[in-house]
């Protein structure tokens, strides 16, 4: 067992290498222009071997479901974000470094307070189906998410757009209530994909993009099957003749049509069983890290959690380190109660680790004039695969610190709609987002829709705000520093660990030797990234 | 005369169950917690998506309202639309309902001969060392769970032998042979799991009748075993083995969702369970529809043919 785990990788990450600074990338939109003016940015894009054209790249996938559909505004899980994201370009891409860079917008420009945003369209870029794109098309695909009646996911990512409109024949211009240096990142979710629009409004029924892939074959749940699209405009990208991605929710069919050679790459691959597949010569496990974390959200206003004094024992009350050994086998790293994973360009380098301690747990319980403490906690594995066996270790650490926790096994259905945020105490998990600004705004921000804890800190909202319109670096990360301790210090979520998504490859297939940080199988880019070997 | 009756009686009865079943499916997946709009929305649900959404899939309305529009619509042949995809559900329904009907039907040509055979060998030579074998692997088989067997086959014949596909990735391009080696190991599983019954119950009515006098006074007159089984007590054992085969026959089309799971096979299970995860009440109405008339009709069929094979009941008197 022991051996398994030196085996297994256990921890962690380094301190975040940074990343160019994004003032800087604004500041030199117009120069990025000019770059691309005389042609592509190829180093960003390009990997470097030489790959090989041709074949068929065939996934097994986990998140696939019947109800999947071509909209948008409904892609919810693996399946669908990685199939489409091979088929619609965005505006913008994030690259394997984790840098924006311009996609279908070769440059952009942001006025002083960050607040209006310019995006410069490609020239020459056209649909599958010839159609040439136009800022009409950009514009009908971004309102798609927009309104009263839009039902889309990233409705709430895009709260903050008063105005999109059309400026020229070649440029869209985004009009936002307030400033957002993050904006580029925005409109590279891969929700915001551009359509061909007809009458101004977004054919998403087509299945139509400019990707570098075209639809052939869609069986919601099933398969989806996949064409190189010989116009493709971007160059040293989709190397593969054809996908094949098939819906796998089983963890065991995954793993044995990868063993078979039915499949070539697996997601979600089950830690019980991956250092069996790392003995197989002809596989390679393939990590995201940190790419979700979970948390146990504890509910501020709620008249056990009121008391900052009890959610700090109850933060004193969790063994990280055990949590990431018995449920994550060591693929992930230990949490510090706020959300910024730790390769994040924004990390607070000097916050202290909390550890478990007992003791001060037990003395923040005294200090809110307690000796012991009781409560139920909701556990359901529809937030993570392992959400009860988490919450019952927790279980029994909390027990050393006098805290009395009742797991109560909820049903996975309808867990979301029916517990979560309802209840003072259960289980949930966050997709890492690669900006400060998004996460905390998403899960943190007072109001938010998917402000878990029900958290209302002025600080931190007032910080949220001034950070979010803030273009200079230096003092963006002390604002950034200073909410990360807020969260752990203040908040309400307990982070135990960010877990790394797990997939596998057989050595049929390959890519540029560094894959994404953020988002699994490559940024969700694996279709147009990889190529066989 | 009174067959043609009791399949009078059976359509009628089945056409005011079909009624009913879809009455309760409605029911029932309105009971579950949430409905459509946050199921589909998860967790990325906000209160307005999730009103906005409720209005465009006409979740707004009264229930009864919409079941009336739906069974309205069901009678003029019209499926309606998943609210989940807005894809007809004829076209969801029908490659997998052919596919599933595929893999029972290549089970039942496997299993029922099978259990017959074992059946008829098992009960002439009741208590010799066949039987006993027979009967225990035939207890053993039906007492693992599906998946087990499923991953054992696995395990064996698709990653030590690699003789077979693990998974049946079946799509509507696949040409006849493709699907049937696809398909071995599917239904080697469905067959473990159906034929201990059949075989046992054939094994049950024909000792029973092999025990009766007549029998013994065939024996007596010196025919031979094979036209004693075949001649004299399979016609009067036909009853409870068809009734038995028809509900391991229904089994092979609604219960197979484990099955299909662990092959991959895109079969009617894995819908109806997504679709209940995602409360689309008309897909979930839809395949409830289907599963409900097999088990009618073919329960129709089983007494059909018992009283076919039952001149009492053929030409009853008076």
């Amino acid at each position: 067992m022991d051996n398994k785990n030196k085996n297994s990788n256990p921890t962690i990450f380094q301190g975040g290498t940074d990343r160019r600074d994004f003032l800087k990338l604004s500041a030199m939109a117009g120069m990025i222009g000019a770059v691309c003016a005389m042609g592509l940015p190829l180093n960003s894009w390009a990997a470097q071997p030489t790959p090989k054209a041709g074949g068929v790249l065939k996934l097994g996938l986990a998140g696939s479901s019947t109800s999947d559909s071509l909209d948008p505004g409904s892609w919810s899980d693996t399946f669908t974000f990685v199939g489409f994201s091979a088929v619609y370009n965005t505006l913008a891409e994030i690259d394997v470094t984790g840098e924006v860079i311009p996609e279908l917008a070769e440059s952009w420009e942001a006025s002083p307070d960050a607040r209006i945003w310019t995006f410069k369209l490609r020239p020459g870029v056209t649909f599958h189906n010839g159609k040439t794109l136009t800022t009409e098309d950009v514009v009908a695909s971004i309102q798609h998410h927009l309104g009263e009646n839009s039902t889309s996911a990233a409705k709430t990512l895009l709260a903050a757009v008063v105005d999109v409109r059309t400026q020229g024949s070649d440029a869209v211009v985004f009009e936002l209530q307030s400033g957002n240096a993050d904006f580029p990142y925005i409109v590279a979710d891969y929700h915001l994909a551009i359509m061909p629009s007809e009458d101004g409004v977004a054919n998403w029924r087509a299945g139509i993009g400019t990707g570098g892939y075209q639809i052939k074959q869609f069986e919601p749940g099933v398969r989806l099957v996949l064409d190189r699209n010989k116009n493709y405009w971007k160059p040293g990208r989709a190397h593969f003749d054809s996908a094949l991605l098939l819906g796998i929710s089983d963890g065991a069919a995954r793993v044995n049509a990868l063993m078979t050679g039915q499949v070539d790459v697996i997601n979600k691959v089950d830690l019980k069983t991956v250092d069996l597949l790392k003995r197989n010569p002809r596989l390679v496990i393939e990590e995201t890290k940190g790419s979700q974390h979970y948390t146990f959200p504890m509910i501020c206003s709620s008249d056990e959690f009121k008391n900052n004094h009890v959610r700090m024992a109850m933060k004193y009350g969790i063994d990280r380190e055990a949590i990431l050994k018995s449920i994550l086998r060591g693929y992930g790293s230990v949490g510090n109660d706020h959300p910024l994973q730790p390769n994040h360009r924004f990390i607070n380098k000097d916050l202290e680790q909390r550890q478990y301690d007992p003791d001060k747990a037990r003395f923040h319980l005294r200090q809110a004039g307690m000796e012991s403490f009781k409560v139920d906690l909701h556990a359901s594995d529809a937030a993570y695969s392992g959400a009860v066996d988490s919450s019952v270790l927790f279980k029994e650490h909390a027990r050393k610190a006098n805290i009395d926790l009742n797991v109560i096994r909820e049903p996975a259905d309808g867990f979301f709609s029916n517990v979560w945020m309802k209840r003072p105490l259960t289980t949930s998990f966050f997709y890492s987002s690669l900006t400060a600004d998004r996460m905390f705004s998403l899960g943190y921000a007072n109001k938010a829709a998917w402000n878990e804890t029900y958290w209302n800190n002025p600080r931190f909202n007032e910080l949220l705000l001034q950070a979010r319109g803030e273009l200079n670096d230096d003092l963006r990360r002390e604002m950034y520093n200073e909410m990360q301790v807020l969260c752990r210090d203040d908040g309400g979520a307990i982070i135990p660990v960010f877990a790394n998504s797990v997939a596998a490859r057989s050595t049929r297939v390959t890519h540029g030797g560094v894959t994404a940080p953020y988002g699994e199988l490559d940024g969700l880019r694996i279709i147009e990234r990889w190529w066989q070997a | 005369m009174s067959v043609l009756k009791l399949l009078g009686q059976r359509i009628a009865l089945g056409i005011f169950s079909l009624f009913a079943v879809s009455v309760i499916v409605f029911l029932a997946v309105g009971m579950l917690p949430g409905d459509i709009a946050e199921a589909m929305l998860g967790q990325s649900a906000t209160p307005e998506t999730v009103a906005a959404l409720r209005t465009q899939l006409g979740m707004d309305q009264m229930p009864l309202q919409r079941f009336i529009s739906w069974f309205g619509q069901l009678l003029q042949g019209d499926l309606g639309v998943s609210l989940a995809n807005q894809r007809p559900i004829a076209d969801l329904i029908s490659t997998r309902l052919g596919n599933t009907l595929l893999l029972a039907a290549f089970a039942a040509i496997v299993s029922v001969p099978i259990a017959l055979t074992l059946g008829i060998l098992t009960a002439l030579y009741r208590n010799s060392w066949f039987d006993r074998v027979m009967n225990t692997m035939a207890l053993s088989s039906v007492s693992f769970p599906e998946f087990f067997v499923a991953y054992l086959l696995i395990l064996l014949f698709s990653i030590k032998l690699d003789w077979l596909p693990s998974m049946s990735n079946i799509s509507p391009d696949s040409s006849i042979s493709e699907i049937l080696v696809s398909s071995i190991l599917p239904v080697i599983t469905l067959s473990l799991v159906v034929i201990a019954q059949m075989m046992r119950m054939t094994r049950a009515a024909l000792i029973n009748l092999l025990a009766s006098p007549y029998i013994e006074m065939a024996r007596l007159k010196g025919i031979r075993p094979a036209r004693i089984i075949f001649h004299h007590a399979l016609p009067n054992a036909l009853a409870p083995i068809v009734n038995v085969v028809a509900l391991n026959l229904a089994y092979l089309v609604v219960g197979v969702v484990v099955v299909e799971v662990v092959f991959v096979y895109p079969g009617l299970g894995q819908l109806l369970v997504d679709s209940v995860a995602k409360r689309d009440i008309p897909v979930v109405q839809v395949c409830c529809l289907i599963f409900a008339m097999t088990y009618i009709s073919l329960n129709t069929l089983a007494d059909v043919l018992a009283i076919a094979s039952n001149p009492r009941l053929m030409h009853p008197r008076g």
